[in-house]
């Protein structure tokens, strides 16, 4: 390491301090690389919920199992709702790569419909589970269901939240610099929980109703 | 009269003044001493007029080197906390022996050591090392702040608040009395139906946050602003420990708030987790919380492994030996610390092939450990030593850090586990290299960086005695730990039979007194400095003659830390400017990015603080309250579009001046 630096310094011609220095400013852009951080940590947060499924999701303590609860056609319906709004952002993050304030907030509406429709289907199903008796604390199965699929509805919950506070922000200052910034990060948040979802859709309703 | 007593419920929840302990006379002395000390600081800093500096200067400001100062405070804070707990444990155990029961009864005893783990851990050794890190990280790269200023004012406050949540169990309430990492079904709501463990619960969540939000922000700050010609194998190994620590803080916090998470809803809505009936799995807890807490330990001791590299080879005048191993040794620590957390209850019953494996997987961690020790063995092998104080820690800590690890590979091992669990023998281990390792890492940190932070070196002959009184102290107090433990002995007891034992807890005790002569020492060594600090002014920048960035600016650094961004061409950085004549500029500067202060940290850390307390007692109006204005804040600091400002080329002019000026005085 030393033998090159010796060597530059030879064939060094002028002003050996100013090779130790640059004039202008180095980019500081880690807000994108942030956020995936964020979002594998939140991947963590899912893993242990997903792990906690695996291991106590056939723990009925004598009560209903998934073959007897789960609604497959509603669930089905749900994530059709979520993986449509998928797409939507996809076409305003489109729009938004054309500079069209209008068009970019129409999507970012239709996707955020598209998922309170599925936090709608998705507390009309946990009420209807608590009706009939299979609420969280009835076995650990339910428990770790419960546990799994409520945090990632409220992920959804807070994702609207963020959506909403966007679409004034955007209509506020049109898609600047950090409009587009922050719509990016929303964007993998939202594609992020569209993933997520899958892996519940699979391991915990399509596995569940399996004999 | 039912609405009377529901509205009561709403606001106050479990809260009522039989929390407040008027019959323990130990913390009704305490809560009254602490009251006196906070009026009287209340009192002082409203006489000097300093809260509008404080607040403009301190609370608020999004700087870097600031958060970090911050950071190191509470640490020191806590750690005064957390030792008085440990000073009460060895009083006890000394003389609770036959038909003395000693000064506390089992309901505190049990508080105090799990106070005592929670605050050492999370409010002592976190902030000491995320503030080092925080203060040196962006120093050592050549970036002007970390990647997320903001972010990193918020992280420190979350753990403040964690902390302040912890104290507040002192007088309001209670703590969990269930050890350190509250186990269930202990933690449960039946086992511990108060408020204890949701103080420990709510108070972890919190702080939490602030930690894996300051990971997040130190990776991106690594990876992205460093100053150019700074690629990966160029970067000071603190730095890279810091790296490798902070992606152990991404990876396992995570897994903290999910167990933690569960464990609250076990508690509040009855679900069954880690509850014996229904369907749950307590050994899954056990599984989890040790999933993230072995890494844990890597997150505190790796950074102390930087330090002490940074000292070895500025103190021997030395680069440092083998510094491409040394990356790869904390890489591979790095990974392996997700391989091993079973270790922790081999007595679990997961039989002989798993607990092989794990233990295998331990023991191999001591070989890049052992590698690290040699690293710095021979990079002080032909060097000019000079035995300042970072140096005496850090000698002091090769030779007690060799034998703690010894004995964690003897726990390694599965049979020879079964024997010492939860005995005194790995106490003794853990404290050895916790103390050995991380708290003799962070007084190096700190009387290494002292003078970059403030301007004057520490006072070299107190820094000697709380050096000497530590490691002796040290010695005193957990060699007996290792023999009782050999003798079968288990932790977390408040009362002994076996008179035959007394001897050693009495030699424990005195150790901790020598400890507590060096915590002394340590508080004496900052006023004295503090007094003297004209004589130990360092006007260079770099007093001890180092080699990394962070000495090539001046001491204290200027807000925007370089006044031109730093080319880098060696891994010692500094040292490789020094000896090519390198000048500094001294005209040409330009105006200066900067991000802006804010209180928006404070004030969500503020209103989840109140919320979780909220969450504590029961208090679902707090709760509902805090929550709506915590989401409110954070929209409408969305809503601030204005966050940076420009230091203006006038001042940077200046700011330069005087450090010439300077620099001149003292040739």
């Amino acid at each position: 390491m030393s033998e090159i630096s010796n060597t530059s310094t030879a064939t060094m011609s002028t002003a050996p301090s100013s090779r130790y220095y640059v004039k202008e400013h180095h980019p500081e852009n880690g807000t994108l690389l942030g956020f995936w951080m964020y979002l594998m940590s939140d991947c963590l947060i899912f893993a242990c919920l997903f792990a906690t499924y695996a291991v106590l999701g056939r723990n009925y303590a004598g009560g209903p199992t998934g073959a007897e609860l789960f609604d497959l056609p509603l669930v089905a319906i749900n994530t059709s709702l979520l993986l449509l709004s998928s797409i939507t952002y996809g076409f305003a993050m489109l729009a938004m790569q054309k500079k069209q304030v209008q068009t970019t907030l129409v999507w970012l509406a239709i996707t955020g419909l598209l998922g309170a429709g599925f936090i709608y289907l998705e507390l009309y199903e946990f009420m209807h589970l608590i009706h009939e008796g299979a609420g969280p604390q009835r076995s650990g199965f339910l428990t770790s269901f419960f546990a799994l699929v409520a945090t990632h509805g409220l992920h959804v919950t807070f994702g609207i939240v963020w959506l909403i506070t966007l679409m004034f922000q955007v209509g506020k200052h049109g898609l600047t610099h950090e409009n587009s910034r922050r719509l990016m990060c929303l964007s993998m948040f939202w594609h992020f929980l569209d993933v997520v979802w899958i892996g519940v859709f699979t391991f915990v309703y399509l596995m569940g109703v399996l004999p | 009269m039912l609405d009377q007593i529901d509205l009561t419920k709403l606001i106050f929840g479990r809260l009522s003044w039989d929390a407040i302990p008027f019959h323990e006379p130990i913390l009704l002395f305490t809560f009254i001493g602490v009251l006196i000390g906070g009026v009287a600081v209340v009192g002082a800093l409203t006489y000097f007029r300093v809260w509008g500096t404080l607040w403009r200067n301190w609370f608020t400001s999004i700087d870097h080197k600031k958060i970090g100062i911050m950071y190191v405070i509470l640490g020191i804070v806590m750690l005064l906390r957390g030792f008085a707990d440990a000073l009460m444990m060895r009083a006890q155990q000394a003389i609770a022996f036959g038909d003395n029961a000693g000064f506390l009864p089992p309901h505190h005893y049990d508080q105090v050591f799990t106070a005592h783990g929670v605050i050492m851990i999370f409010f002592v050794a976190m902030p000491l090392v995320t503030g080092l890190m925080n203060y040196v990280v962006p120093l050592q790269i050549g970036a002007r702040d970390v990647a997320f200023p903001f972010l990193n004012n918020f992280s420190f406050w979350m753990t403040t608040f964690g902390a302040a949540l912890v104290m507040a169990s002192l007088f309001v309430g209670e703590f969990a009395r269930t050890g350190w990492l509250a186990y269930p079904p202990l933690s449960g709501i039946m086992g511990s139906p108060d408020v204890g463990v949701d103080y420990y619960i709510w108070a972890l969540q919190i702080a939490g946050v602030g930690t894996l939000l300051s990971g997040i922000n130190l990776i991106a700050t690594i990876i992205k602003m460093r100053a150019p010609g700074m690629n990966m194998m160029k970067m000071p190994v603190f730095t890279w420990t810091a790296l490798c620590t902070n992606v152990l803080i991404v990876a396992a916090f995570p897994i903290l708030t999910a167990v933690l998470g569960m464990l609250s809803l076990d508690r509040l809505f009855g679900t069954n987790f880690f509850t014996n009936d229904l369907g749950g799995n307590a050994m899954m807890y056990v599984n989890l919380i040790w999933i993230w807490g072995h890494p844990e330990v890597y997150i505190l001791i790796l950074p102390a492994f930087g330090i002490y590299s940074e000292i070895v080879s500025t103190f021997s005048g030395k680069r440092l030996f083998g510094y491409t191993s040394m990356v790869y040794a904390t890489v591979v620590i790095t990974i392996l610390s997700y391989l091993v957390w079973l270790h922790h209850f081999f007595t679990m019953g997961s039989g002989a092939s798993v607990n092989s494996f794990f233990g295998i997987t331990t023991m191999i961690i001591s070989i890049p450990t052992g590698a690290k020790i040699f690293n710095w063995l021979f990079t002080m092998y032909r060097g000019r030593i000079r035995f300042e104080v970072p140096m005496l820690w850090t000698i002091g800590f090769m030779i007690t850090f060799v034998i703690g690890g010894m004995t964690g590979v003897l726990l390694a091992v599965p049979p020879a586990d079964f024997v010492l669990h939860n005995s005194l023998f790995l106490i003794a281990h853990f404290h050895n290299v916790i103390i050995g390792g991380v708290v003799f890492g962070m007084f190096a940190g700190i009387n290494f960086w002292f003078p970059k932070a403030f301007g004057y070196k520490l006072d070299d002959f107190w820094g000697r005695c709380s050096f000497w009184f530590w490691t002796i102290g040290f010695y005193f107090a957990f060699m007996p730990l290792y023999v009782l433990g050999l003798m079968g002995v288990t932790r977390r007891l408040n009362h002994f039979e076996d008179p035959s034992l007394q001897i050693w807890f009495i030699i424990a005790a005195f150790g901790a007194g020598l400890i507590a002569l060096g915590i002394g020492s340590f508080i004496i060594q900052l006023v004295v400095s503090y007094l003297r600090r004209e004589s130990l002014r360092d006007t260079t920048g770099d007093p001890w003659g180092a080699r990394t960035l962070e000495w090539s600016t001046s001491s204290p650094p200027p807000e925007y830390n370089f006044a031109f961004t730093p080319r880098v061409h060696d891994n010692d950085a500094w040292a490789d400017m020094k000896a090519n004549g390198y000048e500094r500029p001294k005209d040409g500067f330009v105006a200066i990015h900067m991000p802006k202060n804010t209180a928006a940290g404070f004030i969500i850390a503020a209103l989840s603080a109140a919320m979780g307390f909220g969450l504590i007692w029961h208090m679902w109006l707090l709760v509902g309250a805090g929550f709506i204005a915590m989401m409110a804040t954070i929209i409408t600091h969305t809503f601030n579009y204005k966050r940076d400002y420009y230091i203006p080329a006038d001042e940077v002019v200046r700011v330069e001046a005087n450090r010439t000026r300077l620099l001149d005085s003292h040739v």
